[in-house]
C-alpha cells in the first residue's frame, strides 16, 4: 500500500470555537492506482487532500489517526522531512491553473529549478531536462513555450505545465485537485488522458479530487464519495456509480443534467450542506435525505461492506439487504 | 500551412515596443524630473572640467562677490567659487540621498519579507522594533541618531537610512503577506522548492514594485534630509562642500549677499522635486490600479 490514511479527523479553530471538517477518514492508495474523491463543496475534499501534504494553515488540527505513506506517518515526520518529500515523492495539482504559475519567472526556469531541486543535475542539464518535460505534457514547441512567460499561454497550456512541475520528480503519488474544473471540456479530456498517459508510464498513483462525474468514470478504478466530511459510500467506479448505495450519491448522479432528454427539469438536491459547526446526533444527511427515518436522525451509521468491496454509511442501505 | 504561420509571424513583429516604454513615452513631468537629474549628476561629476576653482581653497580678498562672468554664482565669506562648490557638493548630496535609500530599502526588504514569510515571534519582533522607531517623529529621530552617532556626513546618512526603514519593511511585509496565500507561492511549496529560495525567488521579485516607488519618491525626501542635518550642523562638517551646510552658513547673509544661500537653495530643490517627479513617473508604470 503507499498511501494509508487511518481514521485522520481535521479541526479547524477559528475565533468561534472549533469545526470538524473531516471526520475519521479512511482511505488507501496502492501503486500504479487511481482514485478518485467526489462530493459537493465543502465536503472535504481539498481537506484530505492537503491534509496528506500537510499544507493546512496554522489554525487546523489534526487530531487523530495517521497517514502512513510508504509506512512512515506523514503527520509525526518533522518539517524538513515533509518538506523533502513535497514535490519528490508526493506531486500536488490545484484547481486553478491561471494563477499557479510564477507570474514573472520564464516557464522553462520554473520548470527547470523544481527539476534542480529534485534531481541530481547541473543547470543547463536541468533546463534541458526541463524541455524535455515539457514536451512529455505534449506541448508543441516546447523550446519555444519555455521561452515563454505564464501570462502568455492559455489555461489548458497552464495546466500542463503545472502538471509537468508536479511530475518533475517524478513522484509515487500525484494529488489533482479539481484539476479539470477550470478548464473547458475539450481540454479537460486532454488533460485527463494526459494524467491517464502519466499513471501509466510512471506507474504514478493518483488521488483525483472533483465534483465531476464525468471524470470520475473516466480516470479513476475506485471512487470515494464524501460528504460533510465524512465517506459516505466508497467502492469501485463501476460499483459507485451503476449501483450506488448511499441516497447522497444517488442523488448526486441524479443531479447530473440529461443530454439525451433537455427538456426534463434539472434535479437538484434539496437542502444544503450542513454547517459543520452543528453537527446533527445521526446520520449527516438525514436532514436532505429523502427516504431517512426517525432512526436516521438519531443513529449514526457506520461505514460497512454491504457488497463485497462495496462500502456504505447508511441504515437504509443495511436494511435493504438485510430485507 | 506554411503560408498560413508566415502571416502569423509577420502579424506577431510589429508590436515591439514595450509598454514600460509606452508609459513613459508619454509622461512629459518625468522626462523633466530625467533631465534635470541628468544634468546635476552630469555636471557634478564633471566638476573638475567644468570649473577651475578647487572648493575647499580660501581666497580671502575675492569674499562675497557677487555673481559675474568670473564666478557665475559669486562666492562666499572665505572667497570660494560657490558654483564650484555647489557642484562638488552635487555629488555628496545626491550621492548621500541615494545610498541612504538603497541602504534602507534593502534591509527593509529583507527584514519585511522575513517578517511577513514566517510570521509567528520572528514576525512580532521585527514589527514591534518597527513601532519603536515610528514612535518618534522622523526629522528628530535622526537628528538624535546623527548627534549620538557623532556629525559627519556618513552619520547623518546611516542616520536617515535607520529612520526611513519601518516603511519599507512594512510595504514589503504586506506584499509578503498578500503573496504568501496566492496559489503559485503555495504550489512551489508543495513541488518542494526551499522557503529560502521561495522568498528570494517568488516572494522578493513580486513584491519589488511598491518598494521601489516607494525609494524613488524618497530619495528627495533623503536629500532634503541630508541637507537638513547638515544645516543643523549635524551632517557634512566645514570645509566639505554639501548644499544643507552652505545653506546653513550662507543663510545669515541672505540679506547682503543674496546669491550665497540661494543658488546651494535651487538646487536642492530641483534635485528634490526632480526626484519626486520621477518617482511619480515611476509609479504610473510599475503600478498596475494607476490606469493611465
Amino acid at each position: 500500500m503507499l498511501l494509508e490514511m487511518k481514521d485522520v479527523s481535521v479541526e479547524f479553530t477559528g475565533m468561534r470555537g472549533s469545526v470538524q471538517v473531516l471526520k475519521n477518514i479512511s482511505l488507501n492508495i496502492s501503486k500504479g492506482e487511481i482514485l478518485g474523491i467526489v462530493g459537493e463543496s465543502g465536503s472535504g475534499k481539498s481537506v484530505t487532500a492537503l491534509s496528506i501534504l500537510r499544507l493546512l494553515g496554522n489554525n487546523a488540527k489534526t487530531s487523530n489517526g495517521e497517514i502512513l505513506f510508504n509506512g512512515t506517518d506523514l503527520l509525526k515526520i518533522r518539517t524538513k522531512e515533509i518538506q523533502a518529500l513535497r514535490g519528490k515523492k508526493i506531486g500536488m495539482v490545484f484547481q486553478e491553473p491561471m494563477t499557479a504559475l510564477h507570474p514573472t519567472m520564464k516557464i522553462g526556469r520554473q520548470l527547470a529549478e523544481v527539476i534542480e531541486r529534485h534531481r541530481a543535475v547541473s543547470k543547463k542539464a536541468a533546463f534541458r531536462l526541463a524541455v524535455q518535460a515539457l514536451k512529455d505534457v505534449h506541448i508543441h514547441d516546447p523550446e519555444l513555450v519555455a521561452a515563454k512567460y505564464p501570462f502568455e499561454l492559455s489555461g489548458g497550456m497552464r495546466q500542463r505545465i503545472v502538471i509537468a512541475l508536479a511530475m518533475a520528480a517524478p513522484p509515487d503519488l500525484l494529488i489533482a485537485d479539481e484539476p479539470t474544473t477550470a478548464l473547458d471540456v475539450t481540454i479537460q479530456a486532454e488533460i485527463l488522458n494526459l494524467i491517464k498517459e502519466l499513471n501509466n508510464k510512471n506507474d504514478t498513483s493518483v488521488l483525483i479530487i472533483t465534483h465531476d462525474m464525468g471524470v470520475i468514470s473516466q480516470l479513476c478504478q475506485r471512487t470515494l464519495v464524501m460528504y460533510g466530511g465524512e465517506i459516505v459510500e466508497s467502492g469501485s467506479t463501476n460499483g459507485v456509480l451503476k449501483n450506488p448505495k448511499h441516497p447522497y450519491t444517488k442523488a448526486l448522479l441524479n443531479a447530473l443534467p440529461d443530454l439525451a432528454d433537455p427538456a426534463q427539469p434539472l434535479q437538484a438536491i434539496p437542502g444544503e450542506i450542513m454547517d459543520l459547526r452543528h453537527r446533527p446526533n445521526g446520520c449527516s444527511f438525514a436532514a436532505r435525505c429523502s427516504i431517512a427515518g426517525e432512526y436516521c436522525r438519531t443513529h449514526q451509521p457506520a461505514l460497512v461492506e454491504i457488497l463485497p468491496q462495496h462500502y456504505t454509511a447508511c441504515w437504509k442501505g443495511e436494511k435493504e439487504q438485510n430485507d | 500551412m506554411s503560408a498560413e504561420i508566415q502571416t502569423v509571424k509577420q502579424i506577431e513583429k510589429p508590436i515591439t515596443i514595450h509598454p514600460v516604454w509606452y508609459k513613459l513615452k508619454n509622461n512629459k513631468m518625468t522626462w523633466i524630473g530625467f533631465v534635470i537629474i541628468f544634468v546635476i549628476i552630469l555636471t557634478s561629476l564633471l566638476a573638475p572640467v567644468l570649473t577651475s576653482y578647487d572648493p575647499t581653497k580660501i581666497y580671502i580678498v575675492e569674499k562675497f562677490q557677487g555673481p559675474s562672468g568670473k564666478h557665475w554664482f559669486g562666492t562666499d565669506e572665505v572667497g570660494r567659487d560657490i558654483l564650484s562648490r555647489i557642484l562638488y557638493g552635487g555629488r555628496l548630496s545626491l550621492g548621500m540621498g541615494v545610498l541612504a535609500i538603497l541602504i534602507t530599502a534593502a534591509i527593509g526588504i529583507v527584514l519585511g519579507t522575513i517578517s511577513g514569510f514566517f510570521g509567528g515571534y520572528i514576525d512580532q519582533i521585527i514589527m514591534r522594533i518597527m513601532d519603536m522607531i515610528l514612535a518618534f517623529p522622523t526629522l528628530i529621530l535622526a537628528m538624535a541618531l546623527a548627534a549620538a552617532l557623532g556629525p559627519s556626513l556618513q552619520n547623518a546618512m546611516l542616520a536617515i537610512a535607520i529612520v526611513k526603514i519601518p516603511v519599507y519593511v512594512r510595504l514589503a511585509r504586506s506584499e509578503t503577506l498578500v503573496l504568501r496565500e496566492k496559489l503559485f507561492v503555495k504550489s512551489a511549496i508543495t513541488f518542494g522548492i526551499h522557503p529560502v529560495r521561495i522568498i528570494l525567488k517568488h516572494i522578493v521579485p513580486n513584491s519589488l514594485s511598491p518598494v521601489i516607488i516607494q525609494a524613488t519618491l524618497d530619495i528627495g525626501d533623503a536629500i532634503l534630509m541630508i541637507a537638513t542635518l547638515g544645516f543643523l550642523g549635524l551632517g557634512a562638517q566645514p570645509p566639505t562642500p554639501e548644499w544643507g551646510a552652505m545653506i546653513s552658513i550662507g543663510w545669515k547673509y541672505l540679506l547682503d549677499f543674496w546669491w550665497y544661500p540661494t543658488f546651494p537653495g535651487i538646487f536642492l530643490f530641483m534635485s528634490s522635486c526632480a526626484f519626486n517627479l520621477i518617482g511619480d513617473g515611476i509609479r504610473d508604470i510599475l503600478d498596475p490600479k494607476s490606469n493611465s
